[in-house]
Parts: structure tokens; sequence; C-alpha cells
């Protein structure tokens, strides 16, 4: 079933906040092999400026497992995670994500596309923070194999 | 500043992934999609093995340019499109490469371009970042 061209345009709720720790932070920035001592060391962060450690580039991610879980729970969208593959992704940054940031996502649809039985759907989701000011906009396509 | 040149490569590294690698990343990033780490249920979605999560390796391939600019908060912009899988072997694992480069000044910020391969193919595509480049 291909995703609902529908959903193009649509604007979804703001998602719980999500508060940033300095240990989830540590433990993402293991995994995905950063080295460098402002993602692990507090006074190395704050000799760089930042009130704690920063997160890794791709940390955004995590806060927007929740916008995910938005788009894959709208029935009308008609998203089978199954058949999901990720084709590209992008953060822009007003700033980076420092531990003790309370980041809240509103996603909206940009784009639905049908290509040769497949569905390709684009999202951007806007993080921003407790004081209302956009930290990193993550974007994000989804393509939805359809049926072989 | 100065000595920046397109076509310069800024950063390279290399990163040996295990199936370790996968689960760490599983857990820290809350993607337990098991394509990631049971072999059987990527062979029954037509699978060639165990794949990394394309966010690893977008989140890795970032890290020698991390570790040249001296602060992660240089980042302005970061894109890639996954374009071929890694497939990490249970015993052997997989390697992978990354080469940045400058792709173009833009003013103030330059743009590099990540090569990332996974044996001889690259994996990513149009990897690309905007970045404020370190002083001096």
């Amino acid at each position: 079933m291909p995703v609902n061209p529908a959903i193009e345009g649509r604007a979804y709720p703001p998602t719980a906040p999500y508060l940033v720790g300095r240990e989830k932070v540590r433990e993402f920035a293991r995994a995905v092999f950063a080295t460098h001592a402002t993602h692990f060391d507090p006074e190395a962060a704050r000799a760089a400026g930042y009130a704690d450690v920063v997160a890794p580039a791709t940390f955004p991610i995590v806060v927007t497992a929740a916008t995910l879980e938005q788009l894959l729970t709208d029935e009308e969208a008609g998203v089978d995670f199954a058949r999901v593959v990720h084709g590209d992704q992008r953060f822009s940054y007003s700033r980076p994500i420092v531990a003790g940031d309370e980041l809240v996502a509103t996603m909206t649809i940009t784009s639905v596309k049908s290509i040769g039985g497949h569905s390709m759907v684009t999202s951007e989701s806007a993080l921003t923070d407790s004081a209302g000011a956009h930290v990193v906009t993550a974007t994000s396509t989804l393509v939805v194999r359809g049926d072989e | 500043m100065s000595a920046l040149e397109v076509g310069a490569v800024v950063a390279e590294g290399s990163f040996p992934l295990t199936r370790d690698s996968l689960v760490r990343y599983a857990g820290a990033s809350g993607d337990f999609n098991p394509i990631h780490y049971r072999d059987d249920v990527a062979a029954t979605v037509g699978l060639p093995g165990v794949l990394a999560h394309g966010m690893l390796t977008m989140g890795l391939a970032v890290q020698p340019v991390v570790d040249w600019l001296g602060d992660p908060g240089r980042i302005v912009d970061y894109q890639v499109k996954f374009t071929r899988p890694v497939v990490v072997d249970a015993e052997t694992g997989a390697v992978v490469s990354v080469v940045a480069k400058v792709g173009a000044i833009e003013g103030e910020l330059v743009r590099l371009d990540l090569t990332v391969t996974f044996g001889e193919q690259t994996v990513l595509g149009k990897a690309q970042l905007r970045v404020v480049p370190p002083a001096g």
C-alpha cells in the first residue's frame, strides 16, 4: 500500500520535552566513535564555551524518535515500518545540543512522492529549546518499498 | 583559512565495526531494528547479512572532521544519502573508511565532502558538511 499523499503538508503536534542527559551524551558519543573531549568532559566543554558536554552531530536522531513514532502511528499515513528504508538525512544547526537542553520536536511532512512503486516521505523536524529558540532541524527521507 | 584549498584532505579515519558496535549503537540510539543484530531476521527480509545502522555510519563518518575542527559547534549543516549497506560479518566485522576533502569555500563557511567507503565501494552519497573552519 502506498503512503497516503494527502499527508503532504501535515504538521504534527510538538513532542513531549526531551531532557538531554550528560551520561546519554557520553553513551551516544562512544557509540559513534567520537573522541573529542567536549563530548565527554564537562570542563573541556566549558572551556570551549558550552554549559555542559556537547552532543555529537547526529544526536538529534535520538530526539526525533518521537516524531518518527507519530508518523508510524498515524493510521491515515499508512507507513508500514517493515518496508521502510532510510533514504537520506540532514541536520541544519543553529547551535549544538548540550547536556541540560530540554528539546521539543515539531514535525511537518514536506513531501510525499511515488516513484516506481515505492513511496518517498520527507519530513522536517524542528527542535527548539525551553526558551523556544531553534536548535537544529532534522530532515529525513524514508523510502517505503512497494509490493514486490 | 588561507591554507584551505579545494580538494585538500583535511581529515581521515578508519573505523573497525563489529557486531558489538552495532549492539552498542542500538542501545545508545534506541534503534532496535533486529536487522542490525540478527542474522535470521536479516536473511528473512532478503538482506545479504546483518547491516550497520545507516545512522551509525553517518555518526562515525563525521568524527575525523570534529577532531580537525576542534569544536563540534563549528558544524552548521551535515547531510548524507544512504546508498549502500555496510554488511558486518559476525566474525570478521567490517571496516568503514572516511576521507574529508574541501569541496568549496562558501564565504565564511567551508563545504567538506566526505568519501565513506566499505570494501571498494562508497556507502554514503552526497555526504557533505558545512562548517566554520578552525582559526589559522
